[in-house]
């Protein structure tokens, strides 16, 4: 009932603000963000749940099973609950909702109200994809979360935000269709051996090998198709080089609070769809594909930390880096071992607050100097103390220094990745590592050129301090960071839990 | 003789029909819009209040009420399409309000409206080819004067008379497609023509017959190729009426057309007159050339007007998928996607309505531009509609959609599904535009919308709430549909 409480609770708390007027709405989408808020740390702190309910041994939290649809041969349940690899996820999702609202205060100066039921709207349909489990709602939520987004995109979004809202509007929908054709195809592949549209319960089929074959193709070849067709479709949401091309346009032209959202959360949408869809269904595909897959992986590391390298624009450099974070997530998953897929769970929680945290900085940054180009400043750190401090410790995280959640995704990630079975593994890790290293001189090279050195400005602007309310996101985006790294079992072990089933291993 | 109390619905629409002429025979000419318009509202209101109790008491049930020896069928289908004529009357009744003001036949306006939504009820529940044609005729006639109601508009007339021709061509195809039928069988009544049909040897004759009256449903229900008048005429009708022919009347077009080939024609002849194959082509055509049209319009009323041409082909894949197994399911189907649809279009042309109130913007993409700003609850409204019709999930035309997808593909008709696949994906195109014009999009000259018309604001409100609600509340719409379907086939 919690999660029902929870998705309420956003939806009602999106009308409201909606029908606001424009001067309440800050105030009032921050109250109204407070609710699922104190809701998702209920639900952590009642969590029971252990091992991945996705297979037999597992259990949920918070469970809910009602008849919604029924029609033809498969009934559509109203299926939701949490586990080890969810309920992280949906606190994170919380937290940085009702950090985002604060970072928009600054920034947002017309459609109030509009822009905030937006952005609780956009939450709810977060929410709903971590936490359904029959597919059909699953996709209504995954669906629904397109919408919020090309109107904060396109509306509040920078000079060529038309262009960038339907770019990402195009590119997710039809990544969807894509995906959705591979999912019917195992659907109907199972043929009378599901009789629901129940993620766990076909999951818990394919993994028994109840795959039939569908219209004279084979189970394995049928396997294959669906398997590329779904990585294929969720690819582009993570994303994965080269269907990345949607990323730093909608990036750049997206207000802060919604670049904030579209890193921290939206992107975890891929991986997570990656790890229950594929890794969890199919995962003997998965590791007759693991080569390639680790490929495509270290490719994204590496190129999206030289494209980063070469860009002159802080927003674009953050956003080029979410390409090279998320190929350490798609290389923990391909791994396939405790750590791999624990590490890929908890880099998806520390690259959410962590990227969420260099696009607030960035967002105060431009507040104040109405630039984000680096040839355009230096020397902010004189006139800009506290959010250069943030700014530091965000750029350190992200370099994975230890202590922070940075450091211990990629530890986990990579002590996965190297005892992993499938030829290469190690090759492909030490190649990915080297990208650490790219990370860490690109952003070592932009902090250089804007926060140190003789203060200059290339623009019109004086600049003082940030305010107090742009501040604090930042601050506690920095405490969950370091608190996640020096203690990161308060969600490692719930992910460890939830991790094992899949492996074979009892819960 | 059954109890009368089976065809309340039909009976308060047109009670309610001759209180309007009573009501205007007393004080004619005159524009109390609230009398008129809260009459026409309390009737389909209580039309819709009693389809639904006769649907939950389960009077469609077993076969249903016969009357008139089975010319008339009060069973769960007739029960069903009821229900979506009413809502979409009310809805109209309610936007009218404004739209009428300062006119002076509102009298006759509503009791048109209630006559053709009475003839919508009795074509649900024909029982014969002669009903069917009769009620056919109390739909048309009204919404024939309907279309052209502005009469000092020379658009409204031209598309009056142009639906009145093509109208009255397709009439005579019908008949004359009835009396081939009946050259061949002998009967009108369904029951009789299904037996009869099956062992006729005249079976050119009842072919021609059925490719007759497949047109005269065709055209009725717009789809390609006796759809050429439908964008004209919604495109010169007074939007609330727009709303209603391209909603409720094709709906109307579509219950017909569902009992006469299931029930009177059924599956048994399609080894002599393989119809199924005809609605293959139609959908398919229809969907296809729906879509295409849409896609060119820069006029928002059109591209309404040509996707619903194109949501008509969705829902004749209930007829096309027919004969693969599965066949409730798959019917059930395209009455639910018609029911959602009922909401989302008429709430879409009657936002339409609304803008032309403001009168200030005309009718092109660009005259949208920036109205999020202006009126953001309708625009949501609008933005709900427009992504529930492309099938995406804000609203009940992703489930209904997608389920009717799956049907066909479970039927083992993955082709028709595919072809609609991608007509969806065609139709987000220009669905989109809209939602792009109104909140993206910056104004192109100052919008000043002045007043708020209560009566369309509530219209279309009330559209976009059902739309939305239908999601969690879908399984409600999907059973009486599913077991109206079955009771076809049985």
């Amino acid at each position: 009932m919690l999660i029902e409480i929870l998705l309420a609770l956003c939806l009602l708390g999106a009308l409201v603000v909606f029908v606001l007027p424009d001067d309440y709405a800050p105030v009032g989408a921050l109250v109204a963000s407070l609710f699922p808020l104190v809701t998702s740390f209920l639900m952590w702190f009642g969590f029971d749940g252990s091992g991945n309910a996705f297979l037999e041994g597992g259990t949920l939290a918070y469970e809910t099973m009602a008849q919604w649809i029924s029609v033809g041969p498969y009934a559509i349940n109203w299926h939701v609950g949490v586990d080890g690899i969810s309920m992280p996820l949906v606190v994170m999702t919380t937290v940085l909702t009702t950090l985002a609202i604060l970072t928009a205060w600054t920034p947002i100066d017309e459609r109030r109200s509009q822009f905030y039921g937006l952005v609780l709207f956009l939450e709810t349909g977060l929410l709903g994809v971590f936490v359904a489990l029959d597919f059909f709602a699953w996709l209504v939520f995954w669906e629904i979360v397109l919408i919020p987004m090309y109107m904060l995109i396109g509306v509040w979004g920078g000079p060529r935000r038309k262009y960038a809202a339907i770019k990402f509007f195009v590119y997710t929908n039809v990544a969807t269709l894509v995906m959705f054709l591979g999912f019917a195809a195992l659907v109907f592949g199972l043929g009378d051996a599901v009789t629901s549209l129940d993620m766990p319960a076909i999951a818990q089929a394919l993994r028994a090998g109840e795959l039939g074959s569908l219209g004279g193709v084979g189970p394995d070849t049928l396997k294959l198709i669906a398997f590329v067709a779904m990585f294929a479709g969720f690819a582009v949401k993570v994303p994965i080089v080269p269907v990345h091309t949607w990323l730093p346009d909608a990036h750049v032209e997206a207000p802060t609070p919604a670049s904030v959202l579209l890193a921290g959360v939206l992107l975890k949408m891929g991986t997570y769809a990656l790890l229950r869809f594929n890794f969890t269904m199919l995962p003997d595909t998965a590791s007759q594909l693991a080569p390639y897959i680790a490929i495509l992986a270290v490719v994204s590391v590496i190129y999206g930390a030289m494209l980063a390298l070469a860009q002159q624009d802080l927003k674009r450099i953050v956003a080029y880096s979410s390409i090279s974070s998320m190929g350490f997530v798609i290389l923990g998953l391909v791994a396939y071992t405790e750590f791999g897929l624990g590490g890929a769970t908890f880099q998806m929680l520390s690259h959410g607050l962590i990227s969420g945290l260099l696009f607030a900085c960035v967002g105060v940054i431009y507040n104040t100097t109405h630039s984000r180009m680096v040839g355009d400043m230096a020397g902010l750190a004189d006139r800009m103390p506290v959010t250069t401090a943030m700014f530091v410790a965000g750029c350190f995280a992200y370099m994975g220094l230890p202590f922070m959640a940075g450091f211990m995704g990629e530890y986990f990630i990579f002590q996965g990745s190297f005892a992993a079975d499938f030829a290469g593994s190690m090759v492909f890790t030490a190649i990915a590592m080297f990208g650490i290293v790219i990370v860490a001189g690109y952003l070592l090279y932009a902090m250089q050129r804007t926060l140190f050195g003789e203060f200059r400005l290339d623009t019109d602007y004086t600049i003082g301090r940030a305010a107090f309310h742009d501040v604090v996101p930042l601050a506690v985006l920095v405490i969950c960071i370091i608190g996640l790294g020096t203690a990161p079992d308060v969600f490692f072990g719930m992910i460890q839990d939830a991790v094992g089933p899949l492996l074979g291993g009892g819960a | 003789m059954a109890p009368l109390t089976a065809l309340a619905p039909t009976l308060l629409l047109a009670l309610t029909a001759l209180a309007l002429f009573v009501i205007d025979s007393i004080a004619p000419h005159s524009k109390n819009r609230t009398l008129f318009s809260g009459t026409a509202t309390v009737g389909s209101l209580a039309a819709l209040v009693a389809a639904g109790a006769l649907l939950v008491t389960g009077t469609g049930t077993n076969g249903g009420v016969q009357f008139y020896g089975g010319q008339l069928v009060v069973d769960g289908m007739s029960l069903f399409f009821t229900i979506i004529f009413t809502s979409v009357a009310t809805l109209v009744t309610v936007a009218s309000y404004d739209y009428l003001a300062g006119e002076t036949e509102q009298a006759d306006y509503y009791t048109l409206v209630m006559l053709a939504a009475t003839g919508m009820t009795l074509l649900a529940s024909a029982g014969s080819l002669a009903v069917a044609f009769v009620s056919l005729e109390l739909v048309s006639l009204p919404t024939y004067a309907l279309v052209a109601f502005l009469k000092d508009n020379r658009g409204s007339v031209e598309a009056g008379l142009k639906y009145f021709l093509i109208g009255a061509l397709s009439s005579a195809i019908f008949a004359y497609g009835i009396s081939l039928v009946y050259a061949a069988t002998g009967s009108l009544l369904f029951s009789d023509v299904a037996e009869a049909a099956a062992e006729t040897d005249l079976t050119g004759v009842l072919g021609i017959g059925v490719l007759m009256v497949l047109g005269g449903f065709a055209f009725k229900t717009a789809s390609v190729p006796f759809h050429f008048w439908a964008p004209e005429a919604y495109e010169g009708a007074p939007a609330p009426v727009s709303a209603f022919l391209s909603s409720a009347s094709k709906a109307a077009g579509f219950v017909v057309a569902f009992r006469v080939f299931t029930v009177a024609f059924g599956l048994d002849i399609t080894s002599s007159v393989d119809w199924v194959l005809a609605f293959q082509i139609l959908a398919v055509v229809t969907m296809t050339l729906g879509n295409f049209a849409a896609a060119t319009q820069d006029n928002v009323k059109r591209m309404l007007a040509y996707s619903s041409i194109g949501q008509a082909g969705y829902v004749l894949i209930g007829l096309a998928a027919l004969g693969g197994g599965n066949n409730p399911s798959v019917l059930g189907m395209s009455m639910v996607h018609l029911f959602v649809y009922g909401f989302m279009n008429t709430g879409a042309f009657l936002f339409v309505a609304l803008v032309e109130h403001w009168g200030s913007v005309g009718r092109t993409f660009e005259d949208y531009n920036g109205l999020g700003r202006e009126a953001p609850i309708a625009c949501v409204a609008m933005t709900v509609f427009m992504f529930s019709l492309a099938g995406i999930p804000l609203g009940g035309g992703f489930l209904s959609k997608y389920l009717l997808f799956y049907e066909a593909v479970g039927a083992g008709f993955w082709w028709l599904a595919a072809v609609g696949v991608v007509n969806s994906v065609l139709s987000l195109y220009y669905y989109s535009r809209v939602v792009k014009a109104m909140w993206l999009n910056d104004p192109s000259s100052d919008l000043s919308l002045g007043s708020y018309p209560i009566g369309l604001y509530t219209a279309v409100v009330a559209a976009g709430l059902v739309t939305v609600l239908l999601i969690p509340a879908f399984g409600l719409v999907t059973d009486p549909a599913i077991d109206a379907a079955a009771a076809l086939f049985s």
